[in-house]
Formats: structure tokens, sequence, C-alpha cells
């Protein structure tokens, strides 16, 4: 399967999926280290790592971390040791790391790092929230790089290091759900080594983030990023095309590419200025962009997803150029949901004003009053969660209990035939906020709450809220789901799981966090399920039941 | 026996004039959907044609989507070739062809058909077990009323009796596309991908299939 990644001809052009192709980018960058936790759609590349690493077929280290600051954390150890890092995750989990982010993008990398966020507009494969990870640009002052297809992801990988590795920071390429999960042709390069030896040498004011060094670091990263803006002023990942008309259009990532499409479509000789820097911006050269463009009226159609980031910037910027320039955005509709061929194409004729063209007759009116559902994912048939369903709604009157649910297989518990989920955020929540709503409805002792949390999540997030609840004495009847697998991004190892070895029991971790009550059970075992239950429901301490039964897909 | 060209339902081809400005300049591509459930296999075809394309010399771009919507349910590849594609995504009433591994799914792909857009449907129907499913019936009235044309193959039953595995109907699908021009792709190119694609414990079964449907164009 790793055929087409491995591939070592340089100049062939195979198909490659976005993920696969910031591997092949990173291997031909010579990486050394690569630490992630899974989290679509990002998933693929710890997939593929970890399959090469495990049969021999990766020289360098890899490793499935049990969250993404720990992923983070391990990263930063290696690049301070002298490796070239790659470090993957999808946005959520950047939320989890950023504790240890933003202080190594003050001290810099030492060995080249690059970063993989993965954003998902319109929330295909993620809960929670339609998060934009370009927030951090402001936030951690950190290079940010934006490929729209696989060769992109590929080069821009490579550019990741080579940048991090000339100017000492890490470097974050930010892709989207239609970049990481697109495929097209990838025109390869040579690979190379991935071997390693790293060293640590002592060097306190490089590593250490202690006032007053920290604000010291934080000059020296503003000037690095004055240089990086310098290099990105010339970089030819900015890739402008000339217009005929004073209007021009500014765009990178995905969006660039439906751009290309629409103007071929509508057969418009606009302007177009591809980024493929997010951040640092290169001023001088949108600059010139726009004074390019032919004519004294001036006008720029910003085109990017989610929140108006680029615009904002690109409005100042004109501003201070002259007043009479015309910068324009997408209606505040489309901050939600990722853009399409579609919505670009309402777009951009907006901007120039086009009227060519009939409208598309679409076939959907044909269907609107067709009475059928959606089809919605569910539990696979045979699932071990079909058995904690049913156990549950046995042992208690569901409308009586609280449900907290959280980020897994599981979350199909709040589906409209099972109906077991009252609140859902991220990852081992259901656990902390289950600790919060025992504590605020103390006394009303007729509502009891279950939490649910998977395995993998339990060792993710599932622990310190497990140890808050028992030390600060809540009640909630915690049922931790050990299918020995991270089903649903794809059946990946967690410290747990049945295909690690010294793996590590959750019942000892329970245990060791001071619960008491704690039943180990196979759900097939309905009865004693079901009686574990109703008796742990009455319980004035934390309980916890573990059912053990493995995901039916291993 | 069954025969499934008795059972393929060409629903009155059109003549009928697009209302979509003919083939504009950026459309010398071919924009393909194939939908179905999750665990249809939609991934291996994608990758026997991204091979085929690239036999054919065609640039191709297409769009997926991983994750739990995919976990039984419904789920769409775009598919875009030709001299130059910039976007993965079919936009609406855009697709040239649409294949649906099942019969219902066919319908949510509506939104990207236009009077001009083929259809090449999986005689098969599975329930949709979050809600009310449709009938055979009811799919086929939809699909008349387009008056688009329309291919219903019974890929899976055909599969099933003369290979003894159903598993194979996806390929049996796409070479039928190809021997029937429906797709501007060489039999022999998606030959060559399904030999190029397909783990070798399962090629012998795989080339059967695309055979099969040579005999049944």
């Amino acid at each position: 399967m790793f055929e087409n990644i491995l591939e070592n001809k340089k100049g062939k052009k195979v198909v490659l999926l976005g993920n696969e192709a910031i591997v092949r980018g990173a291997l031909e960058a010579g990486v050394n280290f690569v630490s992630t936790y899974p989290g679509t759609p990002s998933s693929e590349i710890g997939n593929i790592f970890y399959k090469m690493y495990s049969s021999g077929k990766f020289k360098g280290y890899f490793e499935f971390s049990t969250n993404e600051k720990v992923a983070m954390e391990a990263g930063i150890g290696a690049s301070f040791s002298g490796l070239k890092t790659l470090v993957a995750m999808k946005n959520f989990g950047l939320n989890v790391a950023l504790d240890a982010l933003l202080p190594f993008v003050y001290t810099g990398s030492k060995g080249p790092t690059v970063i993989i966020v993965a954003d998902d507009p319109s929330c295909h494969s993620s809960a929670q929230s339609e998060e934009n990870s370009r927030f951090l640009a402001s936030l951690a002052h950190i290079p940010i790089l934006e490929p729209s297809d696989p060769q992109e992801c590929k080069e821009f990988v490579k550019l990741g290091f080579a940048l991090s590795k000339q100017f000492e920071i890490p470097v974050i390429v930010r892709t989207t759900t239609r970049v990481a999960h697109q495929r097209s042709l990838v025109e390869l390069n040579s690979l190379s080594s991935n071997k390693f030896k790293g060293s640590f040498q002592k060097n306190p004011d490089k590593f250490i983030t202690l006032p007053p060094r920290v604000l010291e670091m934080k000059k020296e990263l503003f000037l690095k990023i004055e240089k990086i803006k310098s290099f990105a002023e010339k970089s030819d990942i900015n890739k402008s095309f000339k217009g005929k008309s004073g209007l021009g259009i500014i765009t990178s990532g995905i969006s660039y590419l439906y751009a290309k499409e629409s103007l071929a479509r509508m057969d418009l000789d606009l302007g177009l200025l591809k980024l493929g820097f997010f951040n640092p911006l290169p001023v001088e050269k949108i600059e010139k962009f726009i004074k390019s463009l032919p004519g004294k009226q001036k006008k720029i159609l910003i085109l990017e997803e989610l929140e108006p980031y680029l615009e904002k910037e690109v409005f100042i910027l004109a501003k201070k150029m002259d007043c009479q320039i015309e910068v324009v955005g997408k209606k505040k509709d489309f901050e939600i949901g990722e853009l399409s061929p579609d919505k670009v194409d309402e777009i951009i004729a907006d901007f120039a004003g086009y009227k060519g063209g009939k409208e598309k007759k679409d076939l959907s009116y044909l269907t609107k009053d067709l009475k059928s559902s959606k089809r919605a994912p569910r539990l696979c048939p045979g699932c071990p969660y079909w058995l904690v369903v049913s156990a549950v709604k046995k042992a208690v009157d569901i409308k009586k209990v609280v449900f907290g649910g959280e980020i897994g297989c599981y979350m199909l518990f709040g589906s409209a035939s099972i109906k077991m989920q009252d609140y859902l955020f991220c990852m081992g929540s259901s656990v902390g906020i289950g600790h919060g709503i025992k504590k605020a409805i103390a006394g009303s002792n007729d509502k009891k709450l279950i939490s649910f949390v998977g395995d993998s999540s339990f060792f993710h997030a599932g622990i310190p809220p497990l140890i808050n609840a028992v030390i600060n004495k809540s009640n909630p009847l915690i049922i931790i789901l050990q299918n020995d697998t991270t089903a649903m991004t794809g059946h990946q190892p967690h410290p747990g799981a049945f295909n690690v070895q010294g793996r590590i029991k959750i019942e000892d971790v329970v245990r060791g966090c001071g619960v008491k009550n704690l039943k180990v059970i196979d759900p097939v075992n309905q009865k004693e399920f079901i009686e574990t239950i109703k008796k742990f429901l009455k319980n004035s301490e934390v309980s916890v039941i573990i059912v053990k039964k493995q995901c039916i897909q291993i | 026996m069954h025969s499934d060209i008795k059972s393929r339902k060409k629903a009155k081809p059109t003549k009928k004039k697009s209302v979509l400005p003919k083939k504009e300049k950026s459309s010398d591509d071919f924009s393909l959907l194939i939908v179905g459930t999750g665990g249809q296999g939609q991934i291996t075809l994608l990758n026997v044609l991204a091979e085929a394309c690239l036999v054919e010399n065609f640039d191709f771009r297409s769009s997926e989507l991983h994750g739990l919507s995919q976990r039984g349910g419904s789920v769409k590849v775009h598919i875009r070739f030709g001299k130059k594609v910039n976007s993965p995504l079919v936009p609406k009433a855009g697709a040239d062809l649409i294949i649906s591994l099942e019969m219902q799914e066919a319908l949510t792909s509506f939104i990207f058909s236009g009077p001009e857009t083929r259809f090449l449907i999986n005689k098969k129907l599975i329930p949709i077990f979050s809600g009310k499913s449709l009938t055979e019936k009811e799919v086929l009235n939809v699909l008349e009323k387009s008056g688009n044309e329309v291919y219903l193959v019974p890929a899976e039953e055909i599969c099933l009796e003369e290979l003894g595995n159903s598993l194979v109907a996806g390929i049996y699908l796409i070479s039928f596309a190809s021997f029937n021009n429906l797709i501007p792709l060489k039999p022999e190119s998606i030959l060559k991908a399904i030999k190029k694609v397909v783990p070798k414990k399962f090629l012998e079964l795989n080339v059967k299939a695309f055979n099969l449907s040579s005999k049944k164009s």
C-alpha cells in the first residue's frame, strides 16, 4: 500500500492523497521523528507512518502519543536533540497541544520542525466547533503555510522544514478536509535517509522560558518573523496572475482551485494572487499585486473559507495604500461551512458583475417531496456498544438520567434511535462536565448521571477529570468503553490497546486514581451489567464500570 | 436465467436540449460521482480510476471524506479528470456520470445532476435504518421523471451468480461504464489500473469481474 509513497524515482508522477503527499514530503525532507494523535482529517499521516515504522520501512522514529500535547512535547524534545521532526494533528488537537506549542515558538526549534494542523470546514468529521486554526497567526506568531493540493502538500512540508532549519522556528502546514482528502497527481523527488542520532546539548539560554529571558525571546521571535516575511516576499509559493481589469482576487488554500475553475468557467480575465504563506503575509507582494491591476478603480475580492482573516489584513493594507481601493469579502452566511465551486461561482459573479450563462438547473427539485430519511451513520451491526445501550436502557429510565457523551463511535449514542446523550463536547469532557453537573445539582438526589468515555479518550484526557471527581467528591457513574482500539479514526493503537506491548490496564489506572467502586464487565453478561449499573447509581462516590469487548472491526 | 440487459433500464434516451450552456471552456474535463453507503469500497474504485487516468495521461483530482459519517452513512466521492482539472469537487448540476452503488443513494446526488447527467446504478436497496426507506418503485419513478439516461444493472446479483462474490460489483460497474462508453477511459486502461491497484490475493476475481462486464455490454 506504500508503493506510491515509497517510489524512489525522481520525476515520476503518482496519484497521492493530500495526507499521503504530506508523508512523502516529510520522507523526501529526511524526517527522523514523527509523533501524532489521530484525528480526521489528519489521521492517515499517522496511519501510514505507523505501518511503515512497524514493517521496518521507515527508519526514523514514530509514535502514536497519548494526546496531541504529549505528541507536541515529544516532538519538541526530538527537535531540541537536533532531529528533523514532524508532529501531526487535527484542529482540536491543536487546542490540546497549545500549551506546549506557544513556548516552543519562543524558544524556536533546533532540529527543523513541521507541525501539520488539519481543519475541517463544514465539520464533515468533527463535532465540537468549526474551528479555524489560522487564529494561531496572531496568537502564536508561528509561520503558517497553506497548500491547495497534494503536490503543494508535499512541497510545503519540505519548504516548512527548510524554513525551520534556516530560521530555527517551528512551521505549521495547515490543511483543510478538501486538501487533506484530495487525490491528485504528484511529481516525486528523491527520498532521503531518515536514520538518526540525536544529541541534547545543554543550552539554558535557548530552552528555558523564564522571565526576563522569555521577553527577550519574544523580541527575537519578532525579528525572526520579520526575516521570514522578507523570505515570503520573494517566495514563489505566492503566485500572481495578471488580469485585464481593475478587479483582482486574493486567495489561498482550496479556495484558489475553486477560483481558477470559476474564472475559467465564466471566461473572466481577473487578476489573481494565490498566497502560499498565510503567516507572515507577504505584504509588499500584495501591494504590488494591487498596484499592478490596470486602471485607477481597483477592487479586490478576498476569497477565503470561514472567518475573514485575510480580508481584514488586506483591508487595512489597502486603506494605508490608497483610500480608493475597495476590498470586499464574502457574505456573512459563507463564514459558516466550507466554500464550494458553486458558492465561489456566486461570489465571483457578484464581484465581477457577471451576468452570462444560464442558471444551472439541477435535478434536486424532483426529490423534494420524497418522504425518505437521511442515511445517518450508525454503530456497526455487532458493535459491542449495542450491548451497552441495551443494558443501560434496561437498568434505568433514560428520561431520568443525564448522559454525558464525548468523542468516539459512542457519539452515536446521541442518535434519534438511542437518545442517550445530553451534552457532547471535547475528549475527556463527559467526565469533567459530569462532575460539574453533579456538584451543581447536589441535593436533588433523583437525578443520576452517567458519563461515557472511550478507552483511547480516557488515556487522552479522561484521567485528570476522573481524579478531580474523586478528590472533589462528586458521584457520577463513569462507563469506560474499552474496545481495545481507537476505532472511529481507523483503529490506531492506544496505551491500553490489544496490539500494544506492555499495555496498560485501565482498571489499574482507575484504582490508582482513588476510585473505590469499580467493576470490569463483559457486556455479554447483561444481567450482571444491569445490576451493577443500578447498584452503582446509588453510590455517593464516583463509580466506574469498565466495559471490555473488542471492536468487531479488529 | 437473468440478463442484465433485460433488467437494465434505459429510461427514454434523452434527446432533449440541455439547459446548461454546452460544455464551456473549462469543462473539457469529465465529472464523475461515485455514491453509495459507507463500506462499499468506494476508495478502491477511486484508486483504480486514478490509475486508469494516469495510463491515459489525464490530469486527475478527487475528493473523499473519512471518519464517523462514513460508518454506514451516505458516501460521495467526487472525481474529475481530463486535460486540465482545477477543482476536485463536481459543481451543482455538473456531473457527467453518476455511479451509484445503491439505488436510493442515486437520488441523494440529484443536486449534482443536470439533464445530461447519466446514471449507472447498482440494482440494490440497502434499507435506511435511521428512518424511512424508499421502495424500488419509488426510486424508479423519480428517475423516470428526470428523463435522464439511466442504466440499472444488478451488478451484485450478476457477480454473485457468476463469480460467487458480490464484493466486486463496484469493479464490475466501472468496467461496465468503460465498455459502454459511459466514461472516457478505455477498458484496457481500466484493466491495467485494476492490476496495479488490487492486491494480488483478489486480483483474479477482480479481473474476472472486469471481463464479465464486457460480455454484458
